[in-house]
């Protein structure tokens, strides 16, 4: 039988044994399947053009390759920062989401240089179509990324966080995780792909 | 409501149930406040639940009437009722309306109703996400339907090809309206899909580990997952067309995109969506037919399983949809065979429901006949679809009646008449009366005639080669006499729906109060009384098995589920978090209270979509700073946890 009485038990949420953890799960879930639908119609129409469907030449990675370095990086220091508010290291905590915070920025800004400089638009090609609404896409959630960080970390300043209650850090974390692991998937589908298939 | 600060742990404490304890004090914490500010603000799941029924049914009533129309235009050849254009219209408006706007969420309204009740929780996991799925919704509904009451409804069929839906072809806003509203509509289905899904894991009373639940729960679980991992494929497919409509991108022109994108990513969807929107029916099925046969449903381990596998499978087979499209035989091969294949699970159901009746004493309650009809329906809807799944058939069957025959046997076999019997089934834990049996019984011989008389002759016209999607008819095709028939059937099986309505209404005023468990039922939602109290249940239950109300007469073990004594949870807003196996208590959950954020938010949204609609950005701007607004009264931490000085209170 389920032992129901006399037991202690955590009130509210508390990290991963919260609801919210899973709710953000769930999100995580289908923004996923949501760029995977994304990519499947990159693949889709990129087998039914045929090679000469890609531009010439293939994408370089000289921006974006180090701007995917400062998003992991960004990655690095928002975990870290959450690392910092279970220990009680304050000064680590709001350090590691400025950082993250601050990475973010600078990998919209590099994003939109990057853009700047195509030859192609979101109506000259499917193509273009393609490559400005996916990472047009996933700028939004970055956008949405930094917005949720720069709120936790004002609710941080507030000093509504502690060791036990910081579920809305560790939610806002994993969103931003993930943010980071979809731009590997562009990344390698825009960038690299183009140079294995020849 | 919010705990003391202090509160930060707290020993259980158990407490046995009275006449007035815990009730009052719970009943307080937990009432919706009257008049109109409550009725925007309230989070109760069950308000919830009815509310999306109503709703649901509104629009069942709606797309039936536009059903009827064409059946009086397509009554006899040549008919000019309706001119071609206003045809596209309503057909387009009537599969909208059933499939995207009804059977999905009448089943999201059953869900929201119940679970809790069948789990022995409070409410949903997030109850505020429940309220804002119900306010999207409708905000989709009446999107669309706006469209179409000034003359600018979508008009391409449900499922919206291009090139016939491409501005070239189709320059009015119509397409436009029907992308942004399911765009919309979509998103009111994810996040009711993930509120399920996590009250699943984390809801469930202390003791009711994953083998216990109802297959109702199954069913809509199940659907749950599909909806967030394949709704973002139809949303997509919507964006990208409105894209191409509106800014010029080039997903599906034939000279620089590819028009078959548009059914890959639609199927992708629709398929794992036309299961979404049969297995919690499904579930209904399973749960409420063993009820009326006195006897536990056979094979429950099986029936859980082929509910989770067809959905499984469900994801392999879109392309069955496309089999005239020219694609690679390899391709058509692999999805023939995997339709094929998916009717084993299916079948699993069948076999269960049908040893259930063979093995059990049924009681002949109308319930029970709209249970027991789905059954035969089923596999008729399954035999057309499993003609359809091979190749050659479909080659020569594709675009006729036999398709929209198949699509209403399994559309209004597996989804409406479940959840008709549903209705009779659970109409007295909602308000607490029973529905007229006497009327009940002519309720549903009336449909039961009316839908076969309507439906089971298009399997013919179509055979015969009569194409779906035509306004009329010329007289010497031969198809005269069966099309007269089926426009007599569908307006006796309206008459059907009508006399349900009527024993609705009666009942609800004169109907025999029902008690707490008017059929001997063996689930959670039995033990309450009807209708429950807005906290569900005064303690939480205890659950040592798979019927806690038939352990007694079942006597399959000495354990007994405790039903009055649990739990008690009377300081402030607050059901139990379990673990997501086991069932094991490990959090003590503050649920939030009433609050006006998710109306707010669904408002910032209308506004978004609409000004998208007419790309006035700078309205949008308006929506978008509502939103922003509603998410932050929704989000804000609580005050109890706000330690400025970094040090946290001890524990209370």
């Amino acid at each position: 039988m389920a032992n129901v009485a006399e037991t202690v038990l955590p009130v509210g949420a508390r990290g991963r044994n919260s609801v919210g953890w899973w709710g953000m799960l769930c999100l995580i879930a289908t923004e996923g399947s949501l760029f995977a639908y994304l990519l499947f119609s990159y693949a889709y129409l990129a087998v039914q053009r045929g090679q000469s469907w890609l531009p010439e030449p293939h994408p370089s990675i000289s921006l974006s390759g180090p701007n995917t370095i400062i998003l992991l990086a960004s990655s690095v220091a928002v975990w870290w920062g959450e690392e910092g508010v279970t220990k009680q290291k304050r000064g680590q905590h709001l350090t590691g989401l400025g950082i993250g915070i601050l990475l973010g920025l600078v990998f919209l800004v590099v994003q939109i240089f990057e853009w700047k400089t195509k030859t192609y638009s979101l109506s000259s090609s499917s193509y273009g179509s393609l490559f400005f609404v996916i990472t047009g896409f996933h700028m939004a959630h970055v956008v949405v990324g930094v917005v949720i960080l720069m709120t936790v970390f004002v609710w941080s300043l507030m000093g509504y966080f502690s060791p036990r209650h910081h579920a809305r850090v560790t939610v806002a974390g994993i969103y931003w995780h993930f943010v980071d692991a979809v731009w590997l998937c562009v990344f390698f589908t825009f960038y690299i792909s183009p140079y294995l298939m020849g | 409501m919010t705990a003391p600060a202090s509160a930060d742990a707290r020993a259980t404490t158990t407490a046995r149930v009275t006449a007035d304890f815990p009730g009052p004090k719970l009943h307080k914490i937990w009432e919706t406040e009257p008049g109109l500010r409550g009725w925007f603000s309230t989070v109760d799941h069950k308000e919830i639940g009815l509310r999306y029924i109503v709703t649901a049914f509104i629009f069942l009533l709606l797309g039936g009437v536009e059903a009827l129309v064409m059946r009086v235009q397509l009554a006899q050849p040549g008919m000019r009722l309706l001119t071609p254009e206003q045809y596209d219209q309503l057909f387009t408006m009537h599969g909208v309306s059933m499939i995207f706007l009804y059977a999905s969420p009448i089943l999201s309204g059953f869900s929201n109703y119940l679970w809790p009740l069948l789990l022995g929780s409070r409410d949903m996991a997030f109850p505020r996400l429940n309220a804002l799925s119900y306010w999207i919704y409708i905000a989709a509904g009446v999107f669309i339907y706006a469209g179409f009451v000034v003359g600018e409804g979508p008009n391409a069929g449900w499922f919206n090809y291009v090139p016939y839906a491409a501005k070239q072809f189709n320059p009015g806003v119509n397409i436009d309206v029907y992308m942004l509203g399911l765009i919309l509509l979509g998103i009111s289905t994810t996040v009711g899909a993930a509120n399920f899904v996590v009250t699943f894991l984390r809801l469930r009373a202390p003791g009711m580990s994953i083998n216990r639940v109802p297959i109702l729960i199954w069913g809509t679980l199940t659907a749950s997952v599909a909806n967030l991992l394949a709704v973002p494929a139809v949303s997509l497919a919507c964006f990208l067309l409105w894209m191409d409509r509106q800014f010029g991108t080039h997903f599906f022109d034939a000279s620089e995109g590819q028009p078959l994108l548009w059914q890959h990513l639609f199927w992708m969807f629709g398929h794992p969506w036309v299961y979404a929107i049969v297995l919690p029916a499904m579930g209904m099925v399973s749960d409420g037919l063993p009820t009326f046969c006195r006897r536990p449903l056979v094979g429950y381990t099986p029936v859980a399983l082929s509910t989770v596998g067809t959905m499984a499978l469900g994801f392999g087979v879109w392309v069955h949809h496309m089999f005239a499209t020219g694609l690679p035989s390899l391709a058509l091969s692999f999805f023939s065979g995997a339709s094929i294949i998916i009717t084993l699970p299916s079948a699993v159901a069948v076999f269960a429901w049908t040893a259930t009746i063979w093995g059990g004493k049924p009681v002949f309650k109308t319930a029970f006949l709209f249970f027991a009809s789905m059954i035969i329906l089923f596999v008729i809807g399954g035999v057309s679809g499993f003609m359809t799944g091979s190749v050659p058939v479909d080659w020569q069957l594709t675009d006729t009646y036999f398709v929209v025959a198949h699509i209403h046997y399994v559309l209004i076999g597996i989804n409406l008449f479940p959840v008709v019997g549903a209705i009779y089934y659970w109409f007295p834990k909602f308000t607490g009366r029973l529905l007229s049996e006497r009327l009940g019984v002519w309720n549903f011989w009336t449909m039961f005639i009316g839908f076969n008389m309507g439906f089971f002759p298009m399997h013919l016209l179509g055979l015969m080669g009569m194409p779906r999607r035509v306004y009329t008819y010329a007289s010497g095709m031969g198809w005269t006499t069966t099309n007269l028939i089926v426009s007599i059937g569908s307006f006796l099986f309206a008459v059907g729906i009508l006399l349900l309505l009527i024993n609705v209404a009666v009942s609800l005023k004169r109907g025999k109060a029902a008690g707490e468990n008017p059929w001997d039922a063996p689930t959670l939602e039995w033990s309450v009384p009807s209708p429950p109290p807005p906290y569900n249940f005064a303690v939480i239950p205890t659950v040592e098995s798979r019927h806690p109300l038939w352990e007694e007469q079942l006597n399959e073990s000495s354990a007994r589920s405790s039903l009055t004594e649990g739990l008690l949870l009377d300081q402030g807003r607050q059901t139990i978090g379990t673990s997501p196996l086991d069932g094991e208590p490990t959090l003590i959950l503050n649920m939030p209270g009433d609050t006006l954020a998710p109306f707010v938010l669904a408002v910032g949204m209308s506004v978004l979509f609409a000004s998208a609609l007419f790309q006035a950005w700078w309205f949008a701007a308006v929506g978008v700073i509502v939103i922003a607004g509603a998410l932050m009264a929704w989000f804000w931490p609580h005050q109890a946890h706000r330690t400025p000085d970094g040090v946290e209170p001890a524990d209370g």
